[in-house]
C-alpha cells in the first residue's frame, strides 16, 4: 500500500534532506510517529480535562460572558456532594448499571454457552445476534420509543399477545414505574451480545483436555460446570463486567432519545443530568465540578477492577 | 469419528440450536420493524394491531428527502403532478416544494466519518508501530494514557472544547468535528493496531533491513502490506463509531455540520412524528453498518475489546 501524497512529498525533497529522513535513527522516527497522536490527545482530551478542572473552582458561567469570574474553591464540589438531586441521579444510575449488567451477564453466558454446543449454523444466528451492538445508539432508541407506544406499539402488543394484557393500558417510557425498565430492556438487547461474544472466547479458550480428565474423574456435568468452566471463563467475564460498566456509567445517547431522563426525574442517568447542568442551566464552574467528580469516580472504580481483574488472571 | 466425551450429543445440539435461533429471530425483529415501517404509509404504521401484512409504498423515503406544503384542491387540480414522488404526496393534497436537510446531514456523516477515520488510522498506525517496535520511553504508561482517554465521559469535556472551538472558530464545522472524532477513536486504533502489528514476525523487517532497506523503507514496503487486513478492520470500526456518535454531534453542531443521529429523530411530519420518514432515515442510516458487521464478524471480538481479546 503506496500512499501517492507520501511519493510526491519524497518526489519534492531535495536528495539531501531525503537521505537524512530516511536514514533517522530508530529513536528519532520512534518520536515522529509517536509524537502526532499524543499532540493530538494533548490538545483534545488532556488541555481540555484540566481546563474543566479549572472551572471546577469558579462560579463561571458560559452564557454571561461579562460576569466576572470568582475563584470559589471546592464550594461547587461540596455543594454537588450534598445535593440531594445528585445523588439521587446517582442512584438511578447504580440501579441502570446494576440491572443491565445482570441481564447482559445472564443472558450472555446462558447464549454463548448454547452456542458452544456447536450445532450447525451456530455462525449465523451468531451474526444475527451481534447486529444490534453495533447500530447507532440514538437512532436505535429514538425507533425504540415508537416499539414502546401503547396500543400500536410492537412491543406492548408483544407483551399483551403472550400475558394478555391490555397493549393500551400500559406505557413504558410515561409510567414512573415502568421508565427506568424500558432502559434496562433497550440497553440488554443491544449490549448483550457483547458479553456473549466475549464469553464464548472464553469457553472457547478451555482445553478440552481439562473435560476429559475430570470425565475420568467421575465429575457430574453440575460439577464440571461449577469448578471448571465457570473459574476459566470468569477473567473473560470480568473484562465484560469492566467494558459494559465504563460505557453504561456514561451511557447518554441511547436514554436521551428514549426518555430523555423523563418521567419527573426517574431515568435522569448522571451523564444527562451533566449535560442539563453545562449546556441548558449553564452553570458552567458548577458542572465542570460534576464531571470531574464522575471522572474520577469512573477512573477510580475502573482502576481498582483492574487490579482484581488481574488477580483472577493469575490464579 | 472418535468418541469424544466433550463433544455434545445430538440432543443437546438440537435443543441449543432452537434457543439460539429463537433469541436471534426476537432479537432482529426491532429491526426488521424499522425497515418494514419506512415502507408503511404513515396510517400503516401506528395501525393496531401493527400491521404485519401491507401494501408498501415509498411515501416515507419521498418525505424523508423532501419538504412539502399543503395546496388546495383548485391548485392541485390545475398543477396535477408530473413525478412518482410527486404522486405519492399528491394524496394528501400537498406538493414537493424543495429537498429536505436530511442529504446533507447524511453528508456530512460521510465526510465527518471518512475523513476521521482515515486520519485516526494514519495516525495510529503510526504510533502503533512505534509502540510495537521501538524502546518508547514510558510505554507502558504512554499506552495506558491513550487507553484512559477513552474513560472520559464525552459531556465532562465537551464543555472546554465548546468554549475551545468557539475560540478558534472550529464549532459547527467539519474539520472540528473530524479532529475530534480522531482523538475520540485513537485510542482504539493505536490499541488494535499494535496488536495486529505485534502479530508480525519482526524477522520480516531485520531480513528487510540486511537487504538495505531504511527503517522507512521497511515499515511502508514490508510492515504496511502485511498488516493491511488489520488496518482495514481497524478503519472500520473507527467509521462505525465515528457514525454512530451522538453526544458530541447533538452538543457540538447544528447545521453546517450536524450529522444524521442528531437529525434524524427531529424529523416531524404532520401532527406528531412521521415514523415510517423516521424509519426510512434510520434504514438508510444504519444498513451500511448492517453490511460492515456481517464483513467483519470475524475481527469483531478483538475490535469491541481494544485488542484485549483475541480468538
Amino acid at each position: 500500500m503506496t500512499n501517492p501524497a507520501l511519493g510526491r512529498l519524497a518526489k519534492a525533497t531535495p536528495p539531501g534532506l531525503a537521505h537524512r529522513l530516511r536514514g533517522l535513527s530508530d529513536r528519532t522516527i520512534a518520536w515522529i510517529f509517536v509524537a502526532p497522536t499524543i499532540f493530538l490527545l494533548l490538545a483534545i482530551n488532556i488541555f481540555p480535562l484540566i481546563w474543566t478542572i479549572r472551572l471546577s473552582f469558579t462560579n463561571f458561567r458560559v452564557n454571561r460572558p461579562n460576569e466576572a469570574v470568582k475563584w470559589v474553591g471546592l464550594q461547587n464540589y461540596s455543594r454537588i456532594l450534598n445535593d440531594a438531586d445528585i445523588w439521587a441521579t446517582m442512584t438511578n444510575t447504580a440501579h441502570f448499571l446494576f440491572w443491565t449488567l445482570f441481564f447482559q451477564i445472564l443472558i450472555g453466558f446462558a447464549l454463548a454457552w448454547l452456542i458452544n454446543r456447536k450445532f450447525k449454523g451456530n455462525d449465523l444466528w451468531t451474526t444475527i445476534i451481534v447486529l444490534p451492538m453495533m447500530l447507532s445508539p440514538a437512532v436505535v432508541g429514538n425507533f425504540w420509543t415508537f416499539l414502546y407506544q401503547p396500543q400500536i406499539g410492537l412491543f406492548n402488543y408483544a407483551v399483551a399477545f403472550v400475558t394478555g394484557a391490555d397493549p393500551a393500558s400500559f406505557s413504558m417510557i410515561a409510567d414512573v414505574r415502568l421508565a427506568p425498565w424500558a432502559l434496562i430492556i433497550v440497553d440488554t438487547w443491544m449490549w448483550t451480545p457483547f458479553v456473549m461474544l466475549i464469553c464464548l472466547a472464553g469457553l472457547r479458550s478451555i482445553p478440552e483436555s481439562i473435560y476429559e480428565a475430570a470425565e475420568c474423574d467421575r465429575a457430574s456435568p453440575w460439577r464440571q460446570f461449577w469448578t471448571l468452566t465457570i473459574p476459566m471463563v470468569l477473567p473473560f467475564l470480568m473484562l465484560a463486567v469492566l467494558f459494559r460498566g465504563i460505557e453504561n456509567f456514561k451511557m447518554f445517547d441511547l436514554v436521551v432519545q428514549l426518555t430523555g431522563g423523563g418521567p419527573g426525574d426517574t431515568t435522569l442517568l448522571t451523564s444527562i443530568n451533566l449535560k442539563r447542568e453545562a449546556f441548558e442551566k449553564w452553570r458552567t464552574g458548577y458542572a465542570s465540578a460534576y464531571a470531574v467528580i464522575l471522572f474520577v469516580t469512573i477512573y477510580g472504580l475502573a482502576s481498582i477492577y483492574v487490579k482484581a481483574l488481574n488477580r483472577v488472571k493469575q490464579r | 469419528m472418535s468418541y469424544s466425551v466433550t463433544e455434545p450429543s445430538a440432543r443437546q445440539k438440537w435443543i441449543a440450536g432452537i434457543l439460539v435461533a429463537l433469541y436471534a429471530v426476537i432479537t432482529i425483529l426491532p429491526l426488521v420493524w424499522i425497515i418494514a415501517t419506512g415502507f408503511k404509509t404513515p396510517s400503516d404504521s401506528i395501525a393496531y394491531p401493527p400491521k404485519v401484512v401491507f401494501q408498501p409504498t415509498l411515501e416515507g423515503y419521498v418525505n424523508l428527502f423532501t419538504t412539502r406544503t399543503r395546496q388546495t384542491p383548485e391548485y392541485m387540480a390545475e398543477h396535477p403532478p408530473q413525478t412518482w414522488a410527486e404522486r405519492i404526496v399528491a394524496k394528501y393534497d400537498m406538493t414537493i416544494v424543495g429537498p429536505s436537510r436530511f442529504g446533507a446531514r447524511f453528508l456530512n456523516s460521510v465526510i465527518i466519518g471518512f475523513g476521521s477515520t482515515f486520519l485516526s488510522v494514519f495516525l495510529g498506525t503510526l504510533a502503533a508501530y512505534a509502540f510495537s517496535r521501538f524502546k518508547v520511553p514510558l510505554k507502558d504508561d504512554l499506552m495506558f494514557f491513550i487507553l484512559s482517554t477513552r474513560m472520559m465521559p464525552p459531556i465532562a469535556v465537551a464543555i472546554p472544547i465548546f468554549l475551545m472551538y468557539r475560540t478558534l472558530g472550529l464549532s459547527d464545522t467539519h474539520l472540528g468535528m473530524i479532529l475530534l472524532y480522531t482523538a475520540v477513536n485513537l485510542s482504539l486504533s493505536v490499541w488494535l493496531l499494535k496488536g495486529f502489528i505485534d502479530e508480525i514476525p519482526v524477522e520480516y523487517e531485520e531480513a528487510a533491513l540486511i537487504d538495505g532497506y531504511t527503517r522507512f523503507q521497511a515499515f511502508r514496503k514490508v510492515v504496511l502490506p502485511q498488516a493491511a487486513t488489520g488496518i482495514a478492520s481497524t478503519a472500520i470500526f473507527c467509521l462505525i463509531f465515528a457514525w454512530n456518535e451522538y453526544a458530541f454531534a447533538v452538543l457540538l453542531t447544528s447545521g453546517e455540520a450536524q450529522t444524521a443521529p442528531p437529525f434524524i429523530p427531529t424529523i416531524i411530519g404532520v401532527g406528531g412524528q412521521d415514523w415510517p420518514a423516521v424509519a426510512a432515515g434510520a434504514t438508510l442510516f444504519l444498513l451500511p453498518v448492517m453490511v460492515f458487521t456481517i464483513l467483519l464478524r470475524k475481527h469483531l471480538l478483538r475490535g469491541i475489546t481494544f485488542g484485549a481479546v483475541r480468538k
